[in-house]
This record gives structure tokens, C-alpha cells and sequence, in this order.
């Protein structure tokens, strides 16, 4: 009987395959991602069977968060040069160019815009390490509604959308909902993450 | 592996052959790199897109529409703190004031009484649902016949109120509570002080 000869093989692997697959992974990524947007606090969104999805453009964002501080969120850089520009008339303030560039970056804030300056001429991680006190929405000293208003008037189609966090007390939500409807808006979104709906 | 290794030094008076080369490359680094990025975007990725749920508030100087609840119509919840809610029927008229009860977030809870009290609608809105599947009519039909039944003037009227504990979740869950047992029409309006009275007399 012959012996059986093992055949010595080759220890490489044709990795073109798994190229071709990390690859096609990767494109998927690429092109269905979409960043987190860089939000001053982390909030929870309560659940809902709601699966209608939220528009892409055109929203100002108001943010609850669980202790009750509110802030601003909006798209478009010309448009919060605009809106800081009216916000600076009616408080008698001013912003360099350097500020208003630095501000049409920012896309969430929550200060009251008398420290906003301040807020301005720091830099991104201290920006995020910042505790920010919130937009003020008391009656007396209510920018919230300011800075709504000059946004709805630089861009007319902007819808709000109220993203809050699920432990917000009731409420502070419900002085965002008086104030949108001083204005004359009586069609908002909350934002939601999905839940299944129950069988019935 | 990777054979494009350059031949050094060559053969000192030696004809210069052409040598084959092979056209193998190995590919495990470009591996490497497309996993890393995979991972990258999948960490930085959002892959569930928000949902959103709209709401259209009634108009503030418009208060003639509120008026107009029948009292046999409304129910009344009120939120508060622990996930619990008071809930009354009817809107307290002739100074006699309407029974309080609690109930919570549960199936059994608020569902089963918003259920049973919108019975008539859900079970038009169900034959609809019916015919939809059936293919008899089309989803526009649908949506428009279910927004007739939604808001016939005898079906449940829900008042949402809220006291200062209440969480924002709560209301989000009672929205789509109405959402869950069809009932279309239902407001979010300020609490009164007659009712802060009445739900203090009530232990949760």
C-alpha cells in the first residue's frame, strides 16, 4: 500500500473576498450614517408607537432636559447668524464677527444670551464640560420666545420639535408649550424613540 | 504574500532577465483598515432614526371651541407624580362634584377604561380596518372615514391636565394611549384650582 502523502499547503488565504465584503460593509456605513449631533446634554426620549419620522430640515429644537433646563437647537448657519444678530438688537448687545461665525457653528445652546459672550470665547471641549444654565422662559425674561420668534422670522418653515428628556417635570414642558403658543404655533412634534405598538 | 520585493543587488555581468512577478498581493492590511472603519461608523452611527409624534394644540384666544364639551362625553385626567393618574367623568356641573378615581399607565389601567368607554368608535373604526385589509377601500377612504368616526360629537372627549409632579414621560405615554384606543378627540389643558382640590382630598 502507498503511504498517503499529506500535501503541504500554503498558509496564505485569498483575502480578496473578505476585502470585498469589509468593504461593502463600509460603504453601507458610510452612506446610511448619519452623526450624532453634538448636544450640550444627554436626553432620554421617552418611547412612543408614533413612527412617523422626523423631517430633516427645518426644525428648531427645543430641548428639555431632566432638571429642567431648556435649550435651543437649530440648523442652518445663515439663519443663526440672522437670529443672533436681532437677538443682539433687542438686548442692546454686541457681537464681533469672530462671535457671529462662532455662533452660527454652534448647534444647541442654553444660556441666557447676556453670557453668551462667554460662552462664545471658549472652545469646543470647554464648551461641552460647561454646565449650561439654560435658555430663561420665565415670563419676565422669556428669550426662549425671542429667540423662536427670530428664527420663524429669518425662515418661515421652521417646525419645532420638542425633544425632552423622560424624567422632565411637567411643568417646565408645558411653559414651552404656552410660550410656542404665544406665538401663534399650535402644531409641534415630540420627539420620540419607537416602541411596538400593543396587540390587541 | 506580498512578492514585489525588488531584487537587490542584481548578478554583477549577468544578463538582467525579466524576472515574472507575481501578481499576488496580499490583501490582509486593506482588511484591516476597512474593518477599522466599519467599526468606527458603527460606533459613531445612529442607526434608529428619531421618531416623532405631532400634536395640534387648540388655539388659546379661541376658547369657544372648549366650551362646547358635553358633559356626557368628557373624561378627565389628570396626571401626577409615580406614574399614577386621577381620572373623573363628566365636567362637575349643577355644583355637585364628580366622583375621582386613580388609576395608573397599565393595560388594565387607563387602557381598559378608554377602551370600554370608546367602544363604539373603536368597533366602527375596526369594521374600517377591516375593509381596508379586504381591499374594499382605499387608504385615503380610510384615514378620512376614521377621522369622521374620531370625531363624532358623541365620542369621548379626553381632557388631559397635569398637576406639578407629573413627568414629561407621562404625557407622552397618555398621547398615545389616545393614539392605542382611537379616541380622537383630546386636548391638553391647564389644571384648575377647583381640581387641585379635589385630587388632594383623594390618596393616590
Amino acid at each position: 500500500m502507498p503511504k498517503v502523502k499529506i500535501p503541504r499547503k500554503s498558509t496564505s488565504i485569498d483575502m480578496t473576498a473578505m476585502t470585498d465584503v469589509a468593504f461593502l460593509l463600509l460603504t453601507f456605513f458610510m452612506l446610511t450614517t448619519k452623526f450624532k449631533p453634538d448636544e450640550p446634554v444627554q436626553v432620554d426620549t421617552p418611547s412612543s408607537i408614533s413612527d412617523k419620522l422626523l423631517p430633516e430640515t427645518d426644525i428648531i429644537q427645543i430641548l428639555v432636559d431632566g432638571d429642567g433646563r431648556v435649550f435651543f437647537g437649530i440648523d442652518g448657519q445663515p439663519t443663526r447668524a440672522s437670529m443672533l444678530d436681532k437677538m443682539a438688537k433687542r438686548h442692546n448687545l454686541t457681537f464681533t464677527e469672530q462671535e457671529r461665525a462662532k455662533f452660527s457653528l454652534l448647534s444647541t445652546f442654553g444660556v441666557p444670551v447676556s453670557n453668551m459672550k462667554q460662552l462664545l470665547s471658549l472652545s469646543g471641549d470647554e464648551r461641552n464640560a460647561l454646565k449650561q444654565p439654560g435658555v430663561p422662559i420665565d415670563s419676565l425674561n422669556n428669550e426662549l420666545g425671542e429667540w423662536v420668534l427670530y428664527a420663524r422670522q429669518s425662515n418661515p418653515k421652521f417646525r419645532i420639535a420638542i425633544k425632552g428628556d423622560r424624567d422632565a417635570s411637567f411643568p417646565v414642558v408645558k411653559r414651552v408649550f404656552d410660550i410656542l403658543q404665544e406665538r401663534q404655533i399650535n402644531k409641534f412634534n415630540f420627539i420620540t424613540s419607537l416602541e411596538a405598538a400593543p396587540q390587541d | 504574500m506580498a512578492e514585489i520585493a525588488s531584487d537587490g543587488g542584481g548578478k554583477k555581468g549577468g544578463k538582467s532577465r525579466s524576472k515574472k512577478m507575481s501578481t499576488k498581493i496580499d490583501f490582509t492590511p486593506m482588511v484591516d483598515l476597512g474593518f477599522l472603519l466599519i467599526t468606527f461608523f458603527m460606533l459613531t452611527t445612529t442607526l434608529s432614526k428619531p421618531k416623532t409624534m405631532e400634536i395640534n394644540m387648540p388655539e388659546k384666544d379661541n376658547i369657544t371651541d372648549s366650551t362646547k364639551v358635553k358633559a356626557s362625553t368628557a373624561l378627565t385626567l389628570i396626571l401626577s407624580e409615580n406614574d399614577k393618574m386621577y381620572y373623573y367623568f363628566g365636567i362637575g356641573e349643577n355644583g355637585q362634584p364628580p366622583e375621582v378615581k386613580t388609576t395608573n399607565f397599565s393595560s388594565k389601567g387607563i387602557r381598559k377604561i378608554l377602551l370600554e368607554r370608546n367602544e363604539p368608535q373603536i368597533k366602527k373604526i375596526n369594521a374600517l380596518r377591516a375593509k381596508l385589509n379586504a381591499r374594499q377601500i382605499t387608504v385615503e377612504e380610510f384615514k378620512k372615514e376614521a377621522g369622521i368616526v374620531k370625531s363624532d360629537k358623541n365620542a369621548l372627549m379626553v381632557l388631559i391636565k397635569s398637576d406639578d409632579k407629573a413627568k414629561y414621560k407621562n404625557l407622552i405615554d397618555i398621547l398615545d394611549e389616545m393614539q392605542i384606543t382611537s379616541v380622537g378627540k383630546y386636548a391638553i389643558v391647564d389644571i384648575t384650582p377647583p381640581e387641585l382640590e379635589m385630587i388632594a382630598s383623594v390618596p393616590l
